[in-house]
């Protein structure tokens, strides 16, 4: 038993999933992408310029969704 | 080398810097921008020092004496614009809701936009102040934090300084951006180009880093910096590469927009959420942090956004 809850995949409340460790990842186009930090964040978003990578993008969905004025990228 | 002075203090200190001769300065500064350059030099002591200054200095009483007397009317000044804001006042704050609920102007937009070449060296030469020792200041705070929030923090600063590969590390990234881009590259060279704004933020890094009873500000700071972080640097990389500026300086940002978003996450929850139910009184400290590093940003932006007659 571990002192301290420390999830090795983690999801974020209307963001990216982390994932920590390595790890293949395979896009939606089939290409592998290899994570190359202790803690990566794949986008659920579905927003992200570089999937499958999280890019913030999520946060501008958020915005917008509540109506603030636009912060496009 | 030492920076220009700005003023009758920062003139004596530098002197005093090189003579040695350091006893009887008083915090007596002509101006802001005279405390700031002041202040920024005694806190490079702790960093690189400077090549014509003893490295004993950095621990001269009467130095640190002078330091203090800066640093006070600095913390005052950041707290009562804390205190200020209409974000002090919202009843339900939190960190997401001051992060988020903070609105400056952007000069990431501006950059991705309409920014011309000689605007963009020059927000890079401001920034080289920091990026030349990005999250240095930070790590001050490591030994000072408790097991949960100490482990995250790591676990983010691992990745700055680039998971154990020199050739990945953050502020070496940048130093090569610099020179494929022809900026000269030695630590803290362009300080002299640096506005006030620039030399206040870089203070209040090392003022919140350098003092254990700060350590939440610190990491209130690390927080919203890195949660402003990736969407800018997606724009500061497409208006660097619209510019035609070299591949090498686009990537820094490129990397900036993928690291960030996971050490958003991590600051957020696992640093900052950890040390807040550890110490849930440092409270009002945490939101100083990030309410500064957002409310200085704007304040820089602002200013050149003025100079350029851009807002
Ligand atoms: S989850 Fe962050 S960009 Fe999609």
């Amino acid at each position: 038993m571990s002192d301290f809850e420390h999830a090795s995949i983690v999801l974020c409340p209307a963001g990216p999933m982390l994932l920590r460790g390595e790890h293949e990842i395979q896009d939606a186009d089939g290409k592998t992408h290899r994570t190359v930090r202790p803690v990566s964040a794949v986008c659920m978003c579905g927003g992200s310029a570089i999937k499958p990578w999280c890019d913030g993008t999520h946060r501008l969905i958020a915005a917008k969704a509540r109506g603030d004025d636009e912060t496009d990228g | 080398m030492l920076p220009k002075s700005r003023g009758t203090l920062s003139a004596a200190v530098f002197n005093a810097l090189q003579s040695g001769a350091t006893a009887g300065l008083e915090p007596a500064p002509e101006s802001d921008e005279d405390a700031q350059i002041a202040l920024w030099a005694l806190y490079e002591l702790h960093y690189r020092g400077f090549e014509e200054v003893d490295p004993d200095l950095e621990w001269d009483a009467d130095l640190l004496r002078l330091r203090r007397g800066l640093e006070r009317p600095f913390e005052a000044e950041l707290q009562r614009r804390w205190a200020q804001s209409d974000l002090h006042a919202d009843p339900e704050l939190d960190l997401a809701r001051l992060i988020d609920g903070h609105d400056g102007p952007s000069l990431a937009r501006f950059v991705q936009r309409k920014a011309d070449r000689e605007q963009v060296l020059e927000i890079l030469q401001h920034r080289s102040l920091y990026h030349l020792k990005e999250a240095d200041p930070t790590s001050w705070v490591v030994p000072r934090l408790d097991t949960r929030p100490k482990a995250a923090m790591m676990e983010i600063l691992f990745d700055e300084y680039g998971d154990g590969d020199p050739n990945r590390l953050h502020h070496h990234l940048f130093r090569r951006g610099m020179e494929a881009a022809g900026l000269r590259t030695d630590h803290a060279c362009y300080v002299d180009e640096a506005p006030v704004e620039i030399l206040a933020m870089n203070n209040a890094l090392s003022l919140f880093g350098l003092h254990r009873r700060l350590r939440g500000a610190a990491l209130g700071h690390f927080a919203a910096f890195e949660s402003t972080s990736s969407v800018p640097s997606r724009q500061l990389a497409q208006g660097l590469r619209r510019l035609d500026f070299p591949e090498e300086m686009a990537a820094y940002y490129d990397e900036h927009v993928e690291a960030d978003s996971v050490h958003e996450q991590v600051a957020r929850r696992d640093v900052c959420g950890a040390y807040l139910e550890e110490n849930p009184s440092d409270r009002d400290l945490l939101f100083l942090g990030a309410f500064t590093c957002l409310d200085l940003e704007a304040r820089y932006a602002r200013a050149m956004l003025a100079r350029w007659d851009a807002a």
